[in-house]
């Protein structure tokens, strides 16, 4: 027998356990082949069975050695939970199973280094807008709308809005004519698909949010816009029509800059906004973090690097004040097209949410346009686990803080508030579009659920969650070739296209009992809540 | 839903001829205010025209404390009508024991200023009698403004009329331009300052209606003018936003519609004014109005509009005789007080329609 130590791991010490059927298996090897953590293998087990086959019990003792499935006992190659095997298993032989008493946690910190893990905050899943219900509804005095035969207007601002006696506006005979430019707004879908770079995700998985932004846009008329992530874009993309789909992110890493500056005087249309991040809710004040493992060649290529572990800064070097951010960043990303494209900026929900927003409010050049929140469920990619659950700021709350702030100064709506982080985590995201619109934000930005409409497994109880390994077992969060393979671009798209016209028409379900053909920014009177404290944080109704 | 209406003449008339139009309508309303402003006026007041005209409801110790103010501030009172109320215990009203019509001169110091200036000495002067009646609870303020009388009260709006004898017509009342709206008050406690039509400096408004955006509205206006207060109602809004964009922005009328029921983008791109009627709609987002509404208005020049939502949920019908123009709720009030108009000359305004009776009688109509 091997000498053993007691601190040798075991498979009752991973999250997750495999349970497969002996009786059922036929040794395919399938489920080995599928897993990409290698989290299982197959194995050579030696047993001992009793028989007895006559009248009377005359038993022998038989020895074989017989072709089993095993779980790595090892914290390297745990079992994520992900269920490719279950997918893939002929016979149903095999599936994880969570096991309640990991000490994973425990274990996992091998070489003084933290545990990272893909985008998912496993805490803080409490969710305010779970408590919040659309609660007044259009009866007699105010008929409620027809959501199927009225017009609505479903567009949200991306761009700087002047306060009305700001216009340049001239009367001449009873007609009012703009004398001067104002600063560029594109009103678009009050959705958002929020900057999930190439690199983070697959190019697979990155084309088909283009393919569905595109599609939802060119057959759909729905003006539903792109953020590009980090990183870049693929040249042919700047220079092709469907860049005015696509919001270009600049982060503190600039990655990918160089080629965007690049393609500017060949690109044929506008973008349809720059958006610089500050930073993100699954990491706030953590900048951005591309493992080598995903660090492919066309990664490089597009960002310009050697393959490592690409880190953004946490901030933007050289910057250490909001006047100096609207000074450099923003002037020279209007710069940067003339003054056409808005630029918005996206920060991470948190105490000081509210003195950003009010800086960029009276900023006299009055250049930022859009104010990007991203609460603490927000963010995709990588990062320490300890930031990922144990640091943000829900953001619902500060999402209302800095409308009712805005509301004091009379100077709502004139930098959009933009939030996301957790916006359809439970799979609505219409619900939580809308009543987060009610709350004073323009429009909301989403992220995850796209991934999971192209097939990703993860969830926020700890499921997979390996978009940092660049073993993707979706084929969405890798670069490994063979994964990518997996992913079916088309019916991703035709996934989120899908799921982008169901919620289309739910948002209108929603406009319509409350009688509001255009979109209920500020309506904060059609919301009530059954928790007192919820009522009283963001200044609704309670009932009960 | 309230029942809403106006009356435009080329001749003096008697207000009875509001409260004619709004009867047969009463089946609409509950008695929960009952209201009128009237402009361009003959009778007691007819020699003051120039002069600003003080409406208010009062306790006796309201009164004082309104006369001590005015006198503190130099106004000089030049005319007054104090209604003397039929007493009986049967009429449906809840009185206040004063009714105060009263004409002012202006502060010695004033006499030269010019006419904004004196507008916004009256909206102050207004403002400061509201918050002195308001914090004693001894009366309400509802106009103070040359040539402009408001009548306010919560009841049956015949026997209102009973009450301050508006029934025998004497002479002593009598007017151009009426604005008259009987108030269904489907929605919160009666509060006296409530019922419509509102006046903030020579602009008055009624609305019969939801304003769902009503929050949105507030929120935005409470910050956009000292005058903006109060918001009894949510049609409240209408006034204020009329008052923002004529009296404070300075923009044309035709613009008034544009901001509170604004065309959808898709139009807007349409058009050859796309880029200023954008600019318009995202400015001013916050004074959208969205839910049924039909909107009846004053001008500080005696033209008076109206006009729908963008959803044309609520009714309104313009007709005339040549010498009277009417507006309401309800055809059957039209009918009532000018029974011999070609009726089908009548307009039932659309929902991008604007319509404007000026002293000429003349109806514009527009669309948005
Ligand atoms: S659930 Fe996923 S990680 Fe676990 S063994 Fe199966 S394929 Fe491998
Ligand atoms: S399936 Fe891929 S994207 Fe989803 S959690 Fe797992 S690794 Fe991440």
């Amino acid at each position: 027998m091997e000498t053993i130590k007691t601190q040798d791991v075991t498979v009752n010490d991973l999250p997750w356990k495999i349970e497969c059927k002996p009786d059922r298996c036929t040794m395919c090897g399938s489920c080995v082949a599928a897993c990409t953590f290698q989290a299982i293998m197959p194995a050579v087990e030696r047993r001992s069975i009793t028989v007895s086959t006559g009248h009377r019990p005359e038993p022998s003792q038989k020895h074989s050695a017989v072709l089993m499935i095993k779980q790595r006992n090892s914290i390297e190659n745990a079992c994520t939970g992900c269920g490719m095997c279950e997918k893939i298993c002929p016979n149903q032989a095999i599936k994880p199973v969570r096991n309640p008493d990991s000490r994973f946690s425990l274990l996992a910190r091998k070489g003084g280094s933290p545990i990272k893990r893909g985008g998912r905050t496993s805490l803080n899943s409490g969710r305010t807008l779970d408590n919040i219900i659309v609660g007044r509804i259009s009866q007699m005095t105010d008929p409620a709308l027809d959501s199927e035969r009225h017009t609505f207007d479903i567009l949200a601002p991306f761009g700087r809005v002047l306060m009305p006696h700001e216009l340049p506006l001239s009367a001449v005979n009873g007609t009012l004519n703009l004398t001067a430019k104002l600063p560029p707004v594109n009103w678009i879908y009050p959705i958002i698909f929020s900057d999930m770079s190439i690199g983070a995700l697959s190019t697979r998985a990155w084309e088909a949010v283009a393919l569905a932004t595109a599609y939802l846009n060119e057959k759909h008329n729905m003006p539903v816009r792109m953020s590009s992530g980090e990183g870049g874009m693929p040249v042919k993309l700047l220079e092709s029509e469907q860049l005015k789909y696509m919001i270009l992110q600049i982060a503190s890493g600039h990655f990918g800059w160089n080629r965007i500056v690049k393609a500017i005087p060949k690109m044929k249309v506008d973008p349809a906004g720059v958006l610089i991040k500050i930073g993100q809710g699954a990491k706030p004040g953590d900048g951005g973090l591309l493992p080598a493992a995903k660090v492919a060649d066309h990664v490089q290529a597009i960002r310009g690097v050697p393959k490592a572990d690409l880190m953004s800064p946490p901030n933007h070097q050289g910057l250490y004040s909001i006047e100096e951010s609207v000074q450099k960043m923003f002037l020279s990303m209007n710069a940067a097209f003339k003054f056409r494209v808005p630029v918005a900026i996206k920060c991470a929900a948190s105490a000081t949410s509210v003195s950003v927003y009010n800086n960029l409010l009276r900023d006299p050049y009055r250049i930022c346009g859009g104010f990007f929140l991203d609460g603490i469920q927000g963010g995709t990619g990588a990062a320490n686990e300890i930031s990922l659950d144990h640091t943000g700021h829900p953001v619902v709350s500060k999402t209302r803080e800095c409308y009712l702030s805005a509301v004091k100064q009379g100077r709502q709506g004139q930098i959009p508030l933009w939030a996301g982080g957790g916006i359809g985590l439970t799979g609505n995201a219409a619900a939580d579009a809308f009543k987060v619109i009610c709350l004073g934000a323009n429009g909301v930005f989403l992220g995850k659920i796209l991934i999971q409409l192209l097939g990703c497994v993860g969830n926020e109880h700890g499921r997979c969650n390996a978009c940092n390994t660049g073993k993707c077992p979706a084929g969405i969060c890798t670069q490994d070739p063979r994964l990518v393979e997996r992913l079916d671009i088309d019916k991703g798209a035709q996934n989120i296209v899908e799921y982008m016209l169901a919620l289309d028409s739910e948002l209108r379900k929603l406009m319509a009992p409350i009688g509001n053909s255009s979109l209920p920014v500020g309506r904060s009177d059609a919301l009530v809540t059954t928790d007192q404290a919820i009522a009283e944080k963001l200044a609704i109704q309670y009932v009960c | 839903m309230c029942r809403i209406g106006a009356i435009k003449s080329k001749e003096f008339f008697h207000p009875s001829a509001a409260l004619h139009l709004m009867l047969p309508q009463q089946e609409g309303h509950d008695n929960s205010g009952f209201a009128m402003v009237m402009q361009d006026m003959a009778g007691v007041f007819s020699k003051y025209k120039d002069k600003p005209l003080l409406s208010l409801a009062c306790t006796q110790k309201g009164a004082k404390l309104v006369e001590d103010y005015m006198e503190a501030n130099d106004f000089r009172q030049l005319a007054e009508w104090i209604p003397r109320g039929v007493k009986n215990v049967k009429l449906d009203i809840k009185a206040m024991p004063y009714y105060i019509f009263r004409n002012y001169d202006y502060p010695e110091y004033y006499r030269d200023a010019s006419e904004e200036a004196k507008g916004e000495l009256l909206l102050d002067t207004r403002l400061a009698l509201r918050e002195l009646l308001e914090k004693q609870e001894q009366g309400y303020v509802y106009s103070f403004w040359p040539d402009v009388l408001t009548l306010k009260e919560i009841g049956d709006p015949w026997d209102i009329a009973t009450y301050f004898k508006l029934w025998d017509n004497n002479g002593d009342l009598m007017a151009k331009n009426v604005v008259v709206q009987c108030r269904q008050n489907t929605n919160y406690d009666i509060v006296r300052y409530a019922a419509h039509p509102f006046f903030l400096q020579g602009y008055t408004l009624c609305a019969n209606g939801e304003n769902t955006f009503y929050t949105k509205n507030k929120e935005y206006q409470k910050s956009l003018h000292r005058g903006y207060i109060g918001f009894e109602s949510d049609s409240q809004n209408f006034l204020y936003t009329l008052h923002y964009v004529l009296q404070e922005l300075k923009w044309p009328i035709k613009y008034y519609k544009h901001v509170i029921t604004p065309l959808p983008f898709n139009e807007l791109s349409l058009r050859s004014d796309g880029a200023e009627l954008r600019a318009i709609r995202q400015s001013l987002g916050s004074l959208e109005i969205n839910g049924p509404n039909t909107v009846i208005g004053m001008l500080p020049n005696g033209n008076i509009i109206t006009c729908c939502d963008s959803k044309k949920l609520r009714p309104v019908v313009v007709g005339g005789d040549g010498t009277m123009v009417a507006i309401a709720s309800e055809v059957c009030g039209l009918n009532a007080i000018l029974p011999h108009r070609n009726q089908e000359q009548d307009v039932y305004p659309n929902e991008r329609e604007v319509v404007i009776i000026n002293d000429a009688l003349e109806v514009e109509r527009w669309k948005q």
